[in-house]
């Protein structure tokens, strides 16, 4: 059996998906980066830095909390929430963030820029880049920068400066465009913090192994609490990195079933989503082979999703993978499935999750009324919700202003 | 289509000929880029047909791509024009062919990036563009380590696969750009997008001397220039000048079709004369 925890190969591909789809000027720096990246990860004292700033600064290990009251509404499997909105900045983001701007020290480099679409990813990379005194410039598109104010106001108060993209559509796949662009103009003193696992080898590979800490985490804790490995673990998926990061440790562990949740917005049927594997085809963007929301031509088509962060229309390249090799489960999520969920999280557990990991709990919902009690199930409670208050009121109708 | 009518001149070698002829003229090409289908197909083929009459030597077509990471503003809105104009992979290709019927000699490269092409499908796409005329293909977002994907191929149909140099490519890399070139080489003039950065003669000629070191195929340069002025200057020490956002900016502010094909035709006629002063110097 192919050891499936043992990718990408050397030229970063996971089996036909991944590669490094990106023009000349920038080859020479991704060579460069997977050597410095390949480096690090020997490198004890990197390794340290690393364990300092996810204890101290991001707040880890993130608890995995038993979600009691979820697990009586629904009756069936023991839920467990992996609770990465408790890190700082909301997210599981800032756990590659941190990562790469440690890199980007290590190489060098005096500027960050980044992309974001929910603004989750961008606030990260405004954190660590004024933790660390770079200045930051974050590309995001302007239907998002509407969607989105509180993270835009987050991101300035961090210092960082917010570029409105309007080319395209206005949202994170043209933002994605636009700080390729910045990337290829300002290569030499520049680095570039892809926010999910897709991008030109080694991103997939790199923000996945920075992302990984969930994983290894979440085992290590549920083995104290239940003595097992869990049974099934449960992640939303925009590019993928939280659920990445989830399931990457237990590939290997054929007992645990994985289940990746693809933004479904108004119904896969209709066309409006954001859900890739189950709604694309394979092809080639933003340096990798994966699959894509694409017309018959081979233009890419826009995602559509309630929720910001999931509103990409591809997904990354070891995702596409182990869904042909059948190894994680994918399935979709509508906007008004994560907004029942979303509700109900809010008055079962008292948390507010973020829109993108209600669709996680969506698929909870469906699936744990008819397990067995015994079943153990781990949703990765990817980011809290604050910022997506203007949104849910806007669609609950309620008015907040 | 008439196969045998136009065979005379194979796809490899219409660039080949085409980079002799000039040898012996003593002055470089002009290479000129237009979007295919921008404004519209037929505006489109008008501004392709009358191009070498106006003194373009080689012709690139983009095919038009929602996402073009690699292109500046100018170039982006020409894509989007031409998509939102109905163009599509099949109709470039037909564009090409509808050239081809009344030119057998120019040469022709499709440029742009790999996702339509992957789409429609590699073999299918090099059969058609073999067939249709194409001479040569600038795909982008291909770097070397994917030679595999389309630059092979594309050989076996005799379509060149043209590579880009850039200020990034050093000597380490270089060879590594170098292998399985073919046609001519891209040297891109400046780190960054299409049509924004004006390139620094002085540099740009180190990166063209350093590439004929190491390489017999012509060169050409381009990204950034604009005017007759810098196609001479940029002429004396390189086999061909690129020029493509100025000629998309020159469709995208004409008031109607005719104006858009004069004023490209215009264009091509200065910059035309900027490269023959090239070549008497």
């Amino acid at each position: 059996m192919t050891d499936l925890s043992m990718q990408p190969d050397a030229h970063g591909m996971f089996g036909r998906f991944g590669g490094r789809f990106v023009p000349e000027t920038l080859m020479p720096l991704i060579s460069e980066l997977q050597a410095e990246y390949d480096a690090a990860r020997q490198d004890s004292e990197f390794q340290r830095q690393l364990a300092y700033f996810q204890r101290d600064y991001v707040g880890r290990p993130s608890p995995l909390y038993f979600a009691e009251r979820l697990t009586e509404h629904f009756g069936g499997a023991r839920i467990y929430l992996k609770r990465e909105e408790l890190n700082h900045t909301g997210a599981h983001k800032i756990n590659n963030c941190i990562g790469q701007i440690l890199l980007a020290k290590r190489m060098g480099k005096t500027r960050i820029i980044a992309e974001t679409g929910a603004g989750m990813h961008g606030v990260a990379t405004a954190t660590v880049a004024a933790r660390f005194g770079m200045p930051c410039v974050v590309y995001m598109g302007s239907a998002d920068i509407e969607r989105q104010q509180p993270n835009v106001f987050r991101m300035k108060l961090l210092g960082a400066e917010v570029i409105p993209v309007t080319t395209g559509t206005g949202t994170l796949k043209d933002a994605m465009n636009e700080a390729l662009r910045d990337w290829v103009t300002n290569v030499d003193d520049t680095f570039y913090i892809i926010g999910t696992v897709a991008g030109p080898h080694p991103y997939p590979a790199m923000v996945r192994d920075f992302q990984a800490v969930i994983g290894r985490e979440t085992r290590t804790q549920i083995l104290e609490k239940e003595g097992r490995l869990p049974d099934s673990l449960v992640a939303c998926i925009g590019g993928g990195s939280n659920a990445m990061g989830l399931f990457h440790p237990f590939l290997g562990d054929e007992t645990v079933q994985m289940i990746g949740v693809e933004a479904g917005g108004k119904g896969v049927e209709t066309g409006l989503h954001a859900a890739s594997l189950i709604g694309g085809a394979p092809g080639v963007l933003h340096g990798n082979r994966t699959y894509l929301l694409q017309d018959g031509d081979g233009q890419i088509v826009d995602a559509h999703s309630i929720s910001a962060g999931l509103d990409y229309p591809g997904i990354g390249p070891e995702h596409a993978w182990l869904h042909e090799q059948g190894r994680v489960e994918y399935v979709s999520i509508t906007d008004d499935e994560a907004l029942a969920a979303f509700q109900c999280c809010c008055r079962q557990e008292g948390i507010i999750p973020a829109l993108e990991s209600a669709h996680a709990l969506a698929e909870v919902a469906k699936r744990a009324p008819s397990l067995p009690r015994d079943h153990l199930m781990v949703v990765n409670l990817s980011g809290r919700g604050d910022k997506d208050m203007m949104s849910v009121a806007q669609h609950l109708g309620e008015n907040v202003q | 289509m008439n196969a045998a009518k136009e065979n005379p001149v194979n796809a490899a070698t219409r660039l080949d000929a085409c980079f002799a002829a000039l040898k012996a003229e003593q002055r470089p090409a002009l290479v000129t880029y237009v979007t295919a289908g921008d404004p519209d197909f037929e505006t489109s083929l008008e501004i392709l047909q009358g191009l070498p009459a106006a003194g373009a030597d080689v012709i690139e077509i983009g095919m038009p791509f929602s996402d073009p990471m690699a292109d500046g503003p100018t170039i982006q809105k020409a894509a989007l024009r031409a998509l939102e104009g109905g163009q599509t992979m099949t109709r470039t290709l037909e564009l090409v062919h509808a050239f081809r019927q009344q030119d057998s000699q120019t040469p022709l490269v499709l440029m742009g990036y790999y996702n339509p092409i992957h789409r429609y499908g590699v073999a299918r796409f090099l059969a058609d563009a073999a067939r249709a005329g194409v001479d040569g293909l600038i795909v982008v977002d291909l770097p070397p380590e994917h030679d595999d994907e389309l630059c092979l191929p594309a050989r076996e149909h005799g379509i060149a696969f043209i590579r880009l140099a850039t200020p990034t490519t050093d000597a380490k890399r270089l060879p590594r750009v170098l292998d399985n070139a073919s046609g001519f080489l891209y040297c891109v003039s400046v780190n960054g997008i299409t049509g924004v950065r004006a390139p620094d003669f002085h540099d740009v000629e180190g990166m063209v001397g350093r590439l004929r070191e190491r390489s017999r195929l012509p060169v050409a340069v381009g990204f950034g220039i604009r005017t007759a002025a810098q196609a001479q200057a940029i002429g004396r020490f390189s086999d061909a000048v690129v020029v493509g956002s100025a000629l998309v900016e020159a469709i995208e502010s004409a008031e109607t079709r005719h104006g858009a094909v004069e004023a490209v035709h215009g264009l091509v006629r200065e910059l035309a004369e900027g490269v023959r002063r090239a070549g008497n110097t």
